[in-house]
């Protein structure tokens, strides 16, 4: 420990002078001290985090190179290029002088966790105005030092000259080094989206040469001085208790430096990560039995019996009470979601350090400023002596192991007082990730005589709870301070629809409680929610004897971006108009199916067209293409909304056709990727797709919204083909072949 | 505690091993602190770990280090580098085929072994040829466009 040097001051000078501490990180991490007096003495005041000034996010050195501190960081979704595009096109600088800094609590400015698709609409927006307040600044200082009026001045390559004339300044001249102390201005002029030059053009992604050649620093690659390994020895039941471990059954393992048990806590460290492995498997430990969970063949009875603590109504409008009961034909069906698990590539990794009483903390957590509260919390220690600093990791498409992994860190960092890397086995993350909770949804509706629908009923039954801290398991487990509530996430938002029917009421059910720990996962609940409204009007359309798109152009009427959606889907997809199934004969039959979201009814629109094959015999479900079309607004890098998209398809054909969390009353039993198959190379539907770009809008996100209307689409198509509705994901093929004999 | 000597890139490294069912990605990884060559899930399920051993494709995760030994072992590092990358590299490039790329070197390595004894395949055959290499983040498409393009061109 006393050879490292851990960061917890790291001052202004430092930065600027390193440029980028993502590349400082990946070497054995030591800041030396500034030792450039070259920089105004304010440099050695600590780097200003606050998200309402200029120098929270930006920073020029005095090369000229940018600096961007940004709140979200890259979980695989290319934010760190976009964010780069923004800033870059709003100073005028070439994109290769932008360097990121992404999620260091000592460094950027809290911009909330990265989720919601939130990084470019709320994180990108907020950076694109600390850019054009920083513009701003240093045109009006270079008025003054070139004696021109400001409005006469241009911006090239970060050199500002005026309009007419010769003469020039650049920004490292102006400010180089020294930091841009202004309050974000929310009058400052933003550029004219018509004089883009970076924004809205593809931009290759900056970090995919390194990623393919071996020299990007995944937080699984990083290393720090004097590190050891650590293992966890999970409870073979998730409530077990530990009755006794046997510390020699192991102390024959080479490099063996400890095995701690703190409670229920119990891991291994050892000097390499072989080491650690060996010793983790071979640990003799006795635990109590439990068989806490449910029976998983009788989930829904569960879930649609557990106690309700609340109701939230999310949308009501008119009175449904009285429009059902007064209705010429009345549908209801239940749609339900099986749990999933998050299922990254790499499973959850971090490095933890204890020095002087202060800790380092290196994970991907998508949340390292509420990492930072939650570790500060388990340990009793004071936030401001807890730096967390996110690193890229595997994908991560929503709260996963990350920050488990980094308590488990911690906690072993300081039992043996030496910084420690936790990597987490394939069973660990398959196991004790948290959860996409079950959710139920029953739908209701009424239709007139005319085929209009006259009442819309929607009950959404998922856990309490909002996107807050999910407990640590460490925390948890070793009997240390942690939060109690649930967190799901923001479950309930897509629960409500766009859709102009007179009589709507829309209402959660929020349970006490939920099988497994829940967190949020790729949209979550507006993923199961675009899966039940969806089909369900689908379903409606077929009693309407309606065609689906025209039944949607129906209610959203007023919506012209919606309408504008509806039309050009309409024309990729070569769309027939139709109102009831085909359900042809044949052994393989094929089938078309659509669905629409305005994503959480005021954001990023899409409308796409499913087809898929189903075999009678054996109700295997092949998704063969799609047809997508999205407004997200003003589009950053065309490429990257692409890239999303796709993802957005094919993982949740995944999870659409395959996935399903097992377990058995003691625990997870799908714990690798044979009890837990994902979709393969073979299976991966095509993907023909159109962006509607409209620079002068503000950016929408674009990582979510394709992903929640994936289920109802193949539903949706696989009653076009065979005429059986699907209502419960995963539709395997029993499930199939079930509906095909009623 | 054995001595052993592994020809990894094409460079010679002499290390030392206490456990001889250590897989090789361990030594590859930390004795010899490569980057390529990723932890996935340790059981040869899902290919993150892959490299190429006398120019096929296995899973280091579950193969002993010491069955390396006298076998030419190369990884996403002695395939190419920024600077002079291979084929495979220069297409997943330019078809950005890449989200978290954490999967990525397997998917690069697992190609390259297969493109050395098919070199014209068909888009079946190359899906086909990935089928044990799995992808969380949906990159399916881009990585299929990106392993025709290095076979057959644009």
């Amino acid at each position: 420990m006393d050879a490292m040097s851990l960061p917890h001051s790291v001052n202004r000078r430092e930065i600027l002078k390193f440029g980028g501490l993502i590349v400082c990180f990946a070497l054995p991490m030591r800041l030396t001290a500034a030792g450039d007096t070259g920089e105004a003495a304010a440099a050695d005041t600590p780097k200003v985090v606050a998200p309402d000034r200029v120098d929270g996010f930006l920073a020029i050195d005095r090369h000229g190179n940018v600096t961007v501190f940004s709140g979200k960081v890259d979980l695989g979704t290319g934010v760190r290029t976009a964010i780069a595009q923004i800033a870059a096109e709003e100073l005028d600088v070439p994109i290769a002088r932008v360097n990121v800094i992404q999620g260091d609590t000592l460094l950027t400015p809290d911009q909330g966790p990265t989720y919601g698709s939130l990084s470019i609409q709320n994180g990108g927006v907020q950076i694109r105005l600390a850019a054009a307040t920083a513009r701003r600044a240093l045109l009006r200082k270079a008025a003054q030092r070139l004696n021109v009026d400001e409005h006469d001045l241009t911006v090239d390559a970060g050199a500002i000259k005026p309009k007419h004339g010769k003469a020039s300044v650049r920004y490292d001249e102006l400010i180089g080094g020294r930091p841009l102390e202004i309050a974000l201005d929310n009058d400052a002029p933003l550029k004219d989206p018509k004089t883009y030059t970076v924004v809205g053009r593809s931009q290759p992604r900056l970090d995919i040469p390194d990623k393919v050649t071996g020299r990007f620093t995944y937080m699984q690659d990083f290393r720090v001085e004097g590190m050891v390994h650590g293992r966890v020895v999970r409870p073979p039941a998730i409530g077990a208790t530990l009755l006794s471990v046997d510390a020699d059954s192991v102390s024959h393992v080479p490099g063996l430096i400890k095995v701690v048990r703190r409670k229920d806590f119990l891991a291994v460290v050892a000097k390499t990560e072989w080491g650690a492995i060996a010793a983790a498997r071979q640990l003799k430990a006795r635990w109590s039995d439990w068989q806490g969970l449910p029976d998983e063949d009788k989930i829904w009875d569960y879930v649609r019996a557990t106690k309700i603590i609340r109701d939230d109504v999310t949308s009501n409008r008119g009175n449904v009470d009285a429009a059902l009961a007064a209705a010429d034909r009345r549908l209801s069906s239940t749609y339900d979601f099986a749990i999933h698990t998050h299922g990254s590539i790499g499973p959850s990794c971090a490095v933890a350090a204890f020095e002087r009483g202060k800790l380092t903390c290196w994970s991907a957590s998508q949340a390292t400023h509420n990492l930072r509260q939650q570790l500060a919390l388990m340990f009793a220690m004071a936030d401001a002596d807890v730096r967390a600093i996110y690193i890229d990791g595997s994908g991560c498409y929503g709260r996963n192991g990350h920050e488990d992994a980094a308590a488990d860190a911690a906690l072993l960092a300081r039992e043996v007082d030496r910084p420690v890397r936790v990597q987490w086995m394939r069973a660990d993350e398959h196991g004790w990730d948290p959860k996409g909770p079950p959710t139920l949804i029953d739908m209701q509706a009424a239709l007139d005589a005319s085929g209009n629908v006259n009442a819309w009923y929607s009950q959404f039954y998922g856990p309490d709870g909002v996107a807050g801290k999910v407990k640590l398991v460490a925390a948890e487990l070793a009997g240390l301070p942690h939060e109690t509530a649930m967190s799901p996430g923001g479950i309930i938002a897509g629960t409500a629809v766009p859709y102009a029917f007179t009589n709507v009421r829309t209402l959660a059910h929020r349970l006490v409680t939920t099988p497994l720990r829940p967190s949020w996962i790729r949209s979550p609940g507006r993923m199961q929610s675009g899966f039940a409204n969806e089909a369900f009007l689908d379903e409606i359309a077929v009693a309407a004897n309606a065609d689906p798109i025209e039944l949607r152009r129906r209610y959203l009427a007023d919506d012209a971006r919606a309408i504008a959606v509806l039309d050009r889907l309409a024309l990729l997809a070569h769309w027939q108009k139709r109102s009831t199934a085909k359900n042809a004969s044949g052994s393989t039959a094929t089938g078309r199916g659509m669905a629409f979201i305005k994503y959480e009814n005021n954001r990023t629109y899409v409308g796409m067209v499913a087809t898929v094959e189903v075999v009678r015999a054996t109700g295997v479900i092949a998704a063969k293409h799609f047809a997508v079309v999205q407004d997200s607004g003003q589009i950053i890098n065309p490429d990257g909304v692409k890239n999303q998209i796709e993802g957005n398809v094919v993982q949740t054909v995944s999870r659409t056709l395959i996935e399903q969390v097992r377990f058995d009353r003691s625990r997870v039993t799908s714990i690798d990727w044979q009890t837990y198959p994902i979709l393969t190379f073979p299976d991966a539907p095509q993907i023909e797709m159109e962006l509607i770009d409209r620079p002068d809008e503000r950016p929408w996100g674009v990582g979510e919204p394709s992903a929640a209307i994936v289920s109802a689409a193949i539903s949706n198509a696989v009653f076009d083909a065979v005429g059986v509705r699907l209502r419960s994901v995963p539709f395997t093929p029993d499930k199939v072949l079930a509906a095909l004999k009623v | 505690m054995k001595s052993i000597s592994l020809d990894v890139n094409g460079t010679t490294a002499n290390l030392t091993i206490d456990d001889p069912t250590m897989p090789l990605l361990y030594a590859l990884r930390c004795d010899l602190g490569l980057h390529g060559p990723r932890f996935g899930c340790g059981l040869g399920q899902c290919g993150a770990c892959t490299v190429l051993l006398d120019g096929n494709a296995v899973r280091s995760c579950v193969f002993p280090a010491v069955s390396a030994v006298g076998h030419r072992v190369v990884t996403l590092e002695g395939l190419g580098t920024r600077e002079k990358p291979h084929p495979l590299q220069q297409a997943f490039i330019d078809e950005q085929a890449v989200q978290c790329g954490y999967c990525i070197n397997g998917m690069i390595m697992q190609a390259a072994a297969f493109m050395s004894s098919n070199k014209t395949p068909t888009e079946a055959q190359i899906k086909q040829a990935l089928v044990n290499n799995l992808c969380r983040c949906g990159t399916h498409l881009r990585i299929v466009r990106a392993v025709r393009r290095a076979c057959c061109g644009a």
